[in-house]
């Protein structure tokens, strides 16, 4: 059973000319690493939210969002309140705004499932101590309060809260965007540890390209609230085969890359107030004709890769080129 | 933005959080101002013209809404006194915005000992009653309505000098006062055409607030027979003179004036308070 | 623009020292960067990078050490407005939320009309601004919008404009294309090298992105608990860095086969 099954995920907000998220689909397999990348505005917070049955007020859904086998759209605040306890779990970019700083670290623990009975008192306290332990704390937080701490520290405690209920999805929003290089290094090792000790299903939401290829097993690319492309992540970055990716590929700065100009992509992402009618990459696509503009492109999968699936009326054309990360 | 408007305990009960709630009192305010506008047009009779023989005349066709104990028309007291019951209150605002704005902007600019001054200076005007304080200026300065004005805007000044330093406080952290003085601006540059623009909205809804408080009180003033001179037609002098009438079982041209009053007083604090909601939502 | 000879530094710091109570944000920093040169200072928070860079725009005092731009010393406090408007004209700063750095209630072209008053009055003023908003990319239909109608990255655009219409010496971009996009950051990291190449103003980048460095300079300092560890040729340094500290901060860059596990041991270890 995956441990998340979005199929067609539509949805609308009041006042937009377009949907914002636009038949996603998008799977993550017990205990495997999925990213899913894409730049602000592309759905892909929307989207990783959706899994916790959280959606914009007055929105509307439709296709099918699965959790370990529930269906989360549509679903009532008993089912919610279980899937959001025990099943799924968030790790939010900002540790400091996830957590209540005139609480102490412990209680901060502790506090949802003793909230639904998951677990007593007693089994709480044992499984804070050993989740603490997993992510390389020792016992004396407990008793600090969330100011008391580093960013890096406090976003382990946030990890090790989402872990509390042994969820089988793990969703982690930019989880280390805001932390420093080197530490955000030790949150990825702790992250994967953690996924591979538990059989977590973990989905990473980001925005940098290079993060995603070095942690993940497969990558979703998103646009406009559309899934542009998605592949392992080796077959992804060595043969990108939709426009958008192989730009985002050229237009990101390297440290191995020469100097000089990038390869930037001209314009901006589509407006949610004007309608789309064809491909959302069209005006920024060097390869675009009539087509792109007046047809949408359906995914379809490479040749001998049914796992490589783009959305591209010309993914042919971009065999061959390569970009190395 | 920390947009905390101080209002009295009883009003800060009332929440404009209903639309229509707001509308309504949006439409006092302007029916009151107008009235106090066009009163001079609207009022259907001198109200100072004495006509004894129908002193305690119920409402009828030449005096629609009564005569009150000494044969003055209510509805042109009404009408006239909404003047005098606005003024009063507008002193007191204009006096107490602009002094509370340069006093609550120079302390939290400047800091240090000019700050630990001003706030403990204000505070102290903070701990004294505000009526106490008109009261005795009246007694000094005896019979008009500057005094009781002037009194009012000094006790009303800490309210709009500490909404001011806390919202200034906030605002000198943010990047553009730093991107500023990075252009070369001077301080007072910029204080003047970007902090001050910026938290002006939240000031003024103070200000309004504050205008329905300085109506109340300067209607108790002259309710207490202080400030307003004695043939001046005003709500609070109206609740004065009628309170005889109401011993002999006429309690129209008391009631009138309270209404009016309290109307007032609710729609403007009302207004203010929706309006920095409103503001401070924008900002954020 | 610049009146130092090429080659010659437009910027000289040396000694710089920064205590905020025990906490010593800056300990002895020095670096100086040519006229026309572009000098990374790459570090992570509590480096004393940005402390660093506030001290050199005059946001924040030193208690030690010198600041020098084309010759002139910057770090006694500055009176009068001929003198603040005299260092304005040496160090711009470009700050790294475009979207707080700017006045939300001024339109674009007032903000830069404002800035041209005050250091050029009685100069053609629409004719500047529309120069400046062709060289940063935006049309002149932007000149009427406000901050909250733009997007990031023009937004990055407005405040570059008006870096540029003081006129400066050096401009300070602090992680001045961190909140950007990556599409957006493209577009706005060549649209700096293009200013740079047609003016000659030098860039002072603070940043934690090591291929930001890599694409913009050609120095680079790296800082670790408010200290120089390491500086020179930026693809040097990147190529063959010699300090442990350098080694971890290229390591920690994610890239296929990239090993976490590892490199939160070597953190442990430094």
């Amino acid at each position: 059973m995956n441990a998340l099954d979005i199929r067609g995920l539509t949805l609308r907000l009041p006042a937009t000319a377009r949907p914002v998220l636009d038949g996603v689909d998008l799977t993550v397999g017990a205990g495997e690493t999925v990213a899913l990348v894409g730049e602000s505005g592309s759905g892909k917070t929307l989207t990783s939210r959706s899994a916790l049955g959280l959606r914009p007020a007055g929105s509307t859904a439709d296709g099918s969002v699965r959790v370990a086998g529930t269906e989360v759209l549509g679903a009532g605040p008993a089912v919610l309140r279980a899937l959001r306890s025990r099943t799924a779990a968030m790790i939010y970019q900002d540790p400091r705004a996830a957590t209540n700083p005139l609480r102490r670290i412990g209680d901060f623990l502790t506090e949802s499932v003793l909230l639904t009975g998951a677990l007593d008192r007693a089994a709480a306290d044992r499984r804070a101590a050993e989740l603490l332990d997993a992510v390389g704390l020792d016992a004396s937080v407990l008793d600090r309060y969330p100011g008391q701490v580093s960013g890096g520290m406090l976003q382990r405690v946030v990890i090790a809260a989402a872990l509390m209920g042994d969820p089988a999805l793990l969703l982690a929003d930019e989880p280390t965007t805001a932390l420093d290089v080197t530490t955000q290094a030790e949150v990825v090792a702790l992250l994967d540890g953690l996924r591979r000790r538990y059989g977590t299903g973990l989905l990473f939401v980001t925005h940098d390209l290079g993060l995603a290829a070095a942690i993940s097993d497969r990558v979703y690319v998103m646009y406009a609230g559309r899934i542009a492309e998605t592949a392992p992540a080796a077959a992804l970055f060595d043969r990108p085969r939709h426009p958008y990716t192989a730009a985002l590929l050229a237009a990101t700065p390297r440290i191995d890359a020469p100097a000089g100009r990038l390869a930037a992509i001209e314009g901006q992402p589509p407006d949610l107030r004007a309608e789309l009618t064809g491909c959302p990459f069209a005006a920024r696509c060097p390869l675009a004709d009539d087509r792109c503009r007046t047809e949408a492109p359906r995914p379809r999968p490479a040749p001998g890769a049914a796992d490589h699936l783009t959305a591209c009326h010309h993914a042919e054309r971009l065999e061959g080129s390569a970009a190395n990360v | 933005m920390s947009a905390v408007l101080t209002r009295r305990p009883v009003l800060s009960r009332l929440r404009a959080g209903r639309a229509p709630l707001q509308a309504v009192c949006l439409a006092v305010v302007a029916l009151v101002v107008l009235a106090a506008v066009l009163a001079p047009w609207l009022a259907p009779a001198d109200p100072n013209a004495v006509d004894l023989g129908s002193a305690l005349a119920g409402p009828g066709a030449g005096h629609p809404l009564g005569v009150d104990a000494a044969g003055r028309d209510t509805l042109a007291r009404l009408l006239i006194g909404a003047r005098t019951s606005l003024l009063g209150p507008l002193g007191v605002v204009v006096f107490s915005t602009v002094g509370g704005i340069a006093v609550g902007a120079a302390a939290a600019w400047r800091g240090g000992w000019l700050d630990s001054l001003l706030s403990r200076s204000t505070e102290l005007v903070f701990a004294f009653p505000g009526m106490l304080l008109a009261v005795l200026v009246v007694a000094v300065a005896g019979e008009g309505l500057l005094a009781p004005v002037v009194a009012l805007a000094v006790a009303y000044l800490p309210y709009v000098s500490r909404l001011t330093r806390a919202l200034v406080l906030t605002e000198r952290e943010r990047p553009y006062v730093a991107a500023h003085r990075v252009q070369g601006q001077s301080a007072a540059q910029i204080l003047l055409r970007h902090v001050l623009p910026n938290i002006a909205p939240v000031v003024l809804a103070q200000s309004a607030v504050n205008f329905g408080y300085a109506l109340m009180d300067l209607a108790g003033l002259s309710f207490l027979g202080l400030g307003v001179p004695a043939l001046t037609p005003d709500w609070g002098r109206m609740v004065f003179d009628g309170q005889s009438a109401v011993q002999h079982g006429y309690p129209l041209s008391a009631v009138l004036p309270c209404v009016a009053i309290v109307l007032t007083v609710v729609a403007f604090n009302v207004v203010g308070e929706r309006w920095a909601d409103h503001v401070s939502g924008r900002n954020r | 623009m610049s009146e130092t000879p090429a080659g010659a530094a437009v910027l000289e710091v040396s000694g710089l020292c920064r205590s905020f109570g025990p906490v010593t944000a800056v300990d002895r920093v020095g670096f100086s960067l040519p006229a026309g040169g572009s000098l990374g200072i790459v570090g992570e928070s509590g480096s004393g990078k940005t402390t660093t860079a506030r001290i050199v725009v005059g946001l924040d005092r030193a208690d030690a050490g010198t600041v020098t731009v084309r010759g002139r010393e910057r770090t006694a406090a500055v009176r009068g407005r001929a003198a603040r408007l005299a260092r304005a004209r040496e160090v711009q700063m470009v700050f790294q939320d475009p979207y707080l750095s700017l006045d939300p209630r001024i339109g674009v072209g007032a903000a830069l009309r404002e800035t041209l008053r005050l250091h050029f009055p009685g100069r053609d003023h629409e004719g500047r601004v529309r120069e400046l908003l062709d060289q940063v990319g935006l049309g002149t239909r932007a000149a009427d919008a406000l901050p909250r109608q733009l997007s990031g990255g023009q937004r990055q655009r407005v405040a570059i404009a008006r870096a540029l219409a003081v006129e400066p010496a050096v401009v300070v971009l602090d992680e001045a294309v961190a909140a950007l996009d990556v599409s957006v950051q493209a577009q706005v990291l060549n649209l700096l090298a293009d200013i740079r190449a047609e003016t000659g103003i030098g860039y002072l980048f603070i940043t934690h992105d090591l291929g930001v460095v890599r694409c913009v300079t050609d120095q680079v300092v790296v800082m670790r608990s408010g200290r120089i560890v390491e500086s020179g040729p930026t693809a040097t340094v990147l190529a063959d860095p010699r300090h442990a500290y350098t080694r971890l901060l290229l390591e920690s860059v994610p890239h296929r086969g990239w090993d976490p596990e590892r490199i939160a041991a070597a953190r442990r270890a430094l």
